[in-house]
């Protein structure tokens, strides 16, 4: 036992200085594609782990992620953005006072980001929490076309329709998976703390959780606005890694893609989600050519724009109907279980055969 | 003093009167019974008292408290747990975690510190798993804690049920239909297991019991329920030789065998 104990966290400290390894390698040496899509795959990591807290893991059905993502790009790029850069691209109306000359460090600005996105998850958790399954599905779609309307309207703050423009690229590998490693260890230790049970408690039998003494406005309060908090955050580092932000990013299909990594992922497992992050973010890239035509040097395949949207709705379809569990259900990765999986087993054999055959192979 | 009273309870659905002018008076230390034909309103008397439903008419104190249409997560914290019918535990949660989460009532560290598991919070955390693993090694279920609740045996899921309500800490514990489902050899099991920990956890028991049998021989008193209306009250031999008594069960006997 102790052993074993051991020897994961022998595991888990060597994958760690895999990936700050690996990072740094990254981040010096890949090229500028690479490293973005990395950056995009960590940012829906944090996007899906946030998504799952509240959907998975509280069993509500939200779907007000982009609004989140809204509130918290807009902040942290307004916040990091030079004063003159502002003043360049509102050109229709000028920023309002004190914005247009404020100016914040990058990680402050992503934590007014978090922190004013949980405000608002805050005010419209009251009305909206009280309904149920459909209901709040719908509420909660409502509230992040609200915040996509209000964006277009608010020329003096958000520059309407025309977007912001110069956002200084300040997202890079470190804050990224620094991040996401953050969200992760934060919210693995809600999940395992009294609150997290009382939130499992709401997901399995809201009833039963009531009459166990739980208060379950309160509660769902508390899971909708950290979720927020962490979904600000991830849409202020996709702001400054993009440069440019416009309302009609944060649209519908935006919390659909998340809502695909949390499925996909398995709702109630947070190592699940960003699993699936990485799969998807990837894959998105990979069927880019679905949307584009396809030279076969005798025969132009003519793409269709948007034929990756369908092949990402008939995945989430297909997993809903015959793969709900997801990837994960709703364990967490252990080193245990990856050990004792078949291919590991497999792969162990095979070493130790090599080993003591001396190379020859069955 | 009278630990719980109901004064001329009443509630509607709609049209349907499920339950009419209900009068209660549960002392300290009582085993009271609450029976009476399918659909005669024992669930919903227990629902009223529990906050899940308002009362259309009366009202209900509890220690000299009225507690009328309060949440029903203030109700078990001012001390009043409860069991369902049909089993509601967190069938996904382990034994474990089930008997913990009723604990989560009386934790006084907040949620960052919880969430930064700050040194109070350990404490409380410690605690609550040792008094956890302590209930359920008393109800015969340490073995199992790891397991999914939805995974055990019916039986050992009421004990569970019993389990998690004690965790709450309360002074008056509803339990509705324990027995039901159960061979009559498990059922003189739990009546003698309700007994017990009435005494150990000095606790008021008022218990829906749709066999007169089961409650004839562990209630001190018995109400009867047919139609939403009291049909009778007393000690259990009274209770038993009441002529309106047999013939609310009769009709349903009838019913039954259709
Ligand atoms: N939420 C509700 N809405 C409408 N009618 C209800 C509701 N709850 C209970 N009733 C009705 O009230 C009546 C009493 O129901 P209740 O569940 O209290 O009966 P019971 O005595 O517990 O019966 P059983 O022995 O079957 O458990 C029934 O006719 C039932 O259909
Ligand atoms: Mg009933």
């Amino acid at each position: 036992m102790a052993e074993q104990k051991r020897r994961n966290q022998i595991l888990t400290t060597v994958s760690i200085l895999l990936l700050l390894g690996f990072i740094y390698f990254a981040e010096n040496y890949l090229d500028l594609y690479i490293v973005r899509i990395l950056n995009v795959c960590a940012i829906y990591a944090i996007l899906g782990m946030s998504m799952n807290l509240i959907n998975g893991f509280t069993g509500l059905f939200s779907l007000g992620h982009a609004g989140f993502m809204a509130v918290g790009a807009y902040t942290t790029a307004l916040l990091t953005m030079p004063p003159a850069v502002k003043q360049q691209i509102f050109y229709l109306t000028p920023l309002i006072k004190p914005l247009d000359q404020m100016n914040l460090a990058f990680p402050l600005a992503l934590l007014v980001g978090g922190l004013l996105t949980a405000l608002v998850g805050s005010m419209i958790a009251a009305p909206v929490l009280r309904l149920k399954g459909d209901y709040l599905a719908i509420a909660t779609l409502g509230f992040a076309e609200i915040i996509r309307v209000v964006f277009t309207n608010t020329q003096s703050i958000t520059n309407g329709a025309l977007g912001l423009k110069g956002i200084p690229a300040l997202t890079n590998l470190w804050w990224s998976f620094g991040t996401a490693a953050f969200t992760l260890v934060v919210l693995l230790s809600l999940i395992n703390s009294s609150y997290g049970r009382a939130l499992k408690a709401i997901r399995e039998d809201e009833t039963a959780a009531e009459a166990m003494g739980i208060n379950l406005a309160k509660h769902k309060t508390l899971s909708f606005v950290t979720g927020a908090f962490f979904a600000g955050i991830g849409g202020g580092l996709l702001g400054n890694l993009l440069g440019t932000i416009d309302p009609k990013m944060f649209s519908f299909m935006f919390t659909f893609n998340i809502l695909l990594i949390v499925v996909l992922g398995g709702m109630g497992s947070l190592t699940g989600s960003i699993i699936s992050a990485f799969i998807v973010t990837f894959a998105n890239e990979y069927l880019r050519f679905l949307d584009e035509s396809i030279n076969l040097g005798f025969f132009v395949l003519r793409g269709k724009v948007g034929m990756r949207s369908v092949v990402f709705s008939a995945t989430l379809m297909f997993v809903v109907l015959f793969y709900r569990h997801g990837l994960m259900g709703s364990k967490e990765f252990s080193w245990d279980r990856l050990l004792a999986s078949r291919v590991c087993q497999r792969m162990q054999g095979c070493f130790k055969k090599r080993l003591l055959k001396g190379g020859y192979d069955q | 003093m009278s630990l719980l009273k109901l004064t001329e309870v009443t509630m509607n659905f709609g049209g349907l009167t499920a339950l009419k002018s209900f009068n209660l008076e549960l002392a300290p230390g009582e085993i009271v019974g609450l029976s009476g034909p399918n659909g005669a309103g024992k669930t919903t008397v227990f629902n009223v008292i529990t906050g899940v439903y308002e009362p259309s008419h009366g009202q209900i104190f509890f220690m000299e408290q009225e507690i009328t249409g309060m949440r029903p997560d203030l109700i078990t914290k001012a001390g009043i747990a409860r069991t369902f019918q049909n089993i509601r535990l967190f069938k996904g949660l382990s034994v474990m975690e089930n008997v913990l989460i009723a604990h989560h009532l009386h934790l006084k560290a907040n949620y960052l510190a919880a969430m930064l598991k700050l040194p109070g919070y350990r404490r409380e955390e410690r605690e609550m798993r040792e008094r956890s693993l302590a209930l359920l090694e008393r109800v015969g279920l340490a073995d199992l804690r790891d397991e999914q609740a939805g995974a055990l045996p019916y039986g050992m899921q009421r004990r569970l049920e019993i389990a998690r309500a004690l965790a709450t800490n309360p002074k008056l514990l509803l339990l509705d239909e324990p027995a039901a489902g159960m061979n009559p050899k498990e059922a003189e099991d739990l009546t003698a297991f309700i007994k017990e920990i009435q005494t150990e956890f000095d606790l008021t028991i008022f218990l829906i019991e749709h066999h007169m049998d089961v409650v004839m021989n562990i209630s001190e008193l018995i109400y009867v329920l047919d139609y939403g209306m009291t049909i009778a009250g007393g000690k259990p031999a009274e209770v038993q030789n009441n002529q309106r008594v047999i013939e609310a069960y009769l009709g349903v006997n009838e019913d039954v065998e259709d």
